[in-house]
């Protein structure tokens, strides 16, 4: 792998930036690996990366259908943050926001990590009263929380209406959340692991699996069979249409998200800013767009399309927070199909088929998870049982009935 | 935006109904063991095309009723009343 750095761009630069040379192979799919991922998006490559990397498991494919980072990693609003409720979420999520600290020096590619906070707003004093005790739960998990006044949240955010229709009375702020760039995740962790001798395959899709007895053997691909004792899908909205082909039944619905962006403007915006109540959040990225998110379209989809009510609900929610933006325009609208389970919390770990892993659930706050999703399936799959900070989010959760709800720090109700 | 004809009140928009998830999922008997009622109260077929799923009118005439839906295209291909059989609907998708 060429470094990148401040002499190897200098250097480019003298050249015209004419030489730079491909970044990642474009292989031909081998008969067979130690391990196949089903999935090009974050999670999936993430896995691939911790795979080559800690366990030294190098001859993996990644088999992607459409092309890389294209579903749910290339469509999410990119906001980073680990202010969950329960300890097992916490852990979880503080140790993807650790890798995230550390992930572009890790990767030799910048992720464009933003820690500009993420604030969280009450709308009414009993709304304030919870997020109270959201606060005390993420302080006793030991993350950094804090509640601010109304105005300490004026400071922070000058464009904030305080005195909308549902008036401002406090909040919460994250100061470690914030956002990275999503591009650059994927494509930093497809770099990484390609230098490590993984084969990313894109325009492959996988169409059925090959078993024996009750172990996997392999996939059936529309660019023909690939053999592998040990298969991680990590497919996010497709799960269920994937784990179906097995007979596998799974607690996962397949709902629309969506997303926008207006037109880049002057830095306005110097944190996110989420209201769970009236079911908004925006942010600014790096290159001035306001990124717009809210509440998923409350029944099933495979469209990768929204509808109209719900943008139009986000949007007004937002102008009615910031009334500045109103003269904005829209430049991109769009949707992913994110996989929701009934307690929020996402399903990992092993399945009742031997050798088949799976990565799914994250619903609509799986971007945040992605370096520890990877981290912790390869360890899950080089170690054949689950690892220690995802023990709890197996699927025979459901059975037992120790579910980990979630559903409030999903940050928006879905 | 789904237009959804209640049965009983005619086309009306999306923003009226209340999705209630998939349809004919048949309650397990008393003595059925944990997987069976993890299976019923958590698994779901979430189909990619034909689904049958329950609707609830609530800012109209406040009546459940099922429609049969295609997940990819959003395509209305049938309302019919609860305690209906599940007809068979084939969706012109491919």
């Amino acid at each position: 792998m060429k470094r990148y750095s401040f002499v190897t761009l200098a250097a480019a630069a003298f050249t015209g930036h004419r030489r730079w040379t491909k970044v990642w192979r474009t292989p031909q799919p081998k008969p067979a690996y130690d391990v196949v991922i089903v999935g090009g998006g974050g999670h999936g490559l993430a896995t691939a990366y911790y795979l080559a990397r800690k366990h030294g498991i190098r001859n993996v494919a990644v088999l992607e259908k459409g092309w890389l980072g294209g579903g749910n990693t290339g469509r999410n609003t990119q906001v980073i943050r680990s202010n969950y409720f329960w300890p097992e979420s916490a852990a979880f999520y503080e140790h993807s926001l650790r890798l995230y600290e550390g992930l572009s020096p890790e990767l030799n590619f910048n992720v464009m990590l933003s820690q500009h906070g993420i604030l969280t707003l009450a709308h009414s004093d009993h709304e304030l009263e919870s997020l109270r005790r959201w606060t005390n739960a993420i302080l006793i998990n030991a993350i950094d929380s804090e509640v601010l006044t109304v105005a300490q949240i004026r400071r922070l955010v000058p464009l904030l209406n305080v005195d909308a229709r549902f008036p401002v009375r406090g909040g919460f702020i994250q100061r470690r959340g914030g956002i990275s760039r999503h591009d650059a995740v994927a494509w930093g962790f497809a770099r990484a692991a390609n230098a490590l001798g993984v084969d990313i395959v894109q325009q492959c899709e996988v169409t059925g699996f090959l078993t024996e007895g009750d172990r996997v053997k392999g996939v059936e691909t529309t660019r023909g069979r690939i053999m592998s004792d040990r298969v991680v899908l990590s497919v996010a909205g497709h799960t269920s249409v994937l784990a179906g082909k097995l007979g596998l039944r799974l607690p996962i619905s397949s709902m629309a998200l969506q997303a926008m962006v207006s037109e880049p403007i002057k830095p306005c915006l110097d944190t996110v800013v989420l209201s769970p109540v009236i079911h908004m959040y925006v942010s600014q990225s790096d290159r001035g767009e306001l990124v717009i998110g809210g509440g998923a379209d409350l029944y099933t989809s495979y469209a990768q399309r929204g509808g109209l009510t719900v943008l139009q609900n986000n949007i007004s929610a937002l102008l009615e927070l910031f009334p500045a933006f109103t003269r904005l325009r829209l430049m991109r609208q769009w949707a992913g199909i994110v996989d929701i389970t009934p307690d929020t919390t996402p399903i990992m770990g092993k399945t009742a088929i031997q050798g088949l892993y799976i990565n799914a659930g994250w619903g609509t706050g799986g971007y945040k998870a992605i370096p520890a999703g990877g981290d912790t399936m390869a360890w899950t799959v080089a170690n054949d049982q689950p690892h220690p900070l995802i023990r709890r989010f197996g699927l025979d959760r459901f059975a037992s009935g120790s579910l980990i709800d979630e559903g409030a720090a999903a940050g928006v109700a879905h | 935006m789904l237009q959804i004809a209640c049965p009983w009140c005619g086309v009306r928009d999306e923003e009226e109904f209340r999705f209630g998830g998939e349809a004919h999922v048949v309650r397990p008997p008393a003595g059925a063991g944990d997987a069976q009622w993890a299976d019923y109260l958590f698994n779901r077929t979430n189909a990619r095309g034909v689904q049958y799923e329950r609707w609830l009118h609530g800012y109209g005439c406040g009546r459940w009723f099922n429609v049969a839906r295609d997940t990819v295209t959003h395509e209305i291909l049938r309302v019919y009343r609860m305690g209906e059989p599940k007809p068979m609907v084939q969706s012109e998708q491919p």
